[in-house]
């Protein structure tokens, strides 16, 4: 999936989010909500030194009176996000972490991952249902002849 | 007389201080901390006032300005 698809889906699946910013490891921007590039370079510079402490976080949480700031990363790649007082912490945690997966995995899963569970569903009930009706249509054309 | 003077001021000082601390929880304050998570699953928590969260908070604080002017 494209970065930019998955923070924009990050941030419209969690209330909690107010914005975020994705980046690879080394700090290159991939996407952010944020209009400014520069803030959001800056973001991520800051991030960085958040997970930057010894022994290799993976997560970072810090709590202030005005707000929670979120880092999440992986091997290839780091999400920072900002909310305001109080977040179920482990709510968050978990959008970003999906954010992350999203946006390493390759278009075509991803956009399979996408496909909501209600429809994929009907398209499986679909799929198992055609051979039935092939079938069904044979036996009839059968019939006639 | 002086056991029931003792009893009343034990009783305000008390009273202030809990009053204080209920306040404090509510308003935020002392509430400023850091959690930090490993990849092995242990997390460490630095609370304010800790050198670990001396370097981390105004990082934090940075993130929030920047990602709100």
């Amino acid at each position: 999936m494209e970065a930019a698809q998955a923070l924009a889906d990050l941030v419209e699946i969690s209330s909690q989010i107010e914005s975020a910013v994705l980046a690879k490891s080394d700090g290159s921007l991939l996407a952010s909500t944020l209009a400014d590039e520069e803030r959001s370079r800056a973001v991520i510079h800051e991030a960085l030194d958040l997970v930057g402490g010894d022994g290799n976080p993976t997560q970072v949480e810090a709590i202030l009176p005005e707000g929670c700031v979120f880092v999440v990363r992986d091997d290839e790649r780091l999400v920072v996000a900002v909310t305001g007082r109080d977040p179920t912490s482990g709510l968050v945690f978990y959008d970003l972490k999906t954010c992350l997966r999203l946006a390493g995995e390759e278009p075509e899963a991803a956009k399979e991952a996408a496909v909501p569970r209600r429809r994929r569903k009907k398209e499986e009930e679909a799929a198992e249902a055609e051979p039935a009706q092939a079938q069904a249509a044979e036996e009839a054309s059968d019939g006639e002849g | 007389m002086a056991k029931g003077k003792f009893a009343a001021v034990a009783v305000a000082v008390g009273s202030a201080l809990g009053a204080a601390a209920i306040w404090r929880r509510r308003s935020g304050q002392g509430s400023e901390r850091v959690e930090v998570y490993y990849a092995d699953g242990s997390m460490v928590t630095f609370p304010e006032g800790t050198d670990e969260a001396a370097r981390l908070l105004p990082v934090a604080r940075r993130v929030l300005w920047q990602a709100r002017s």
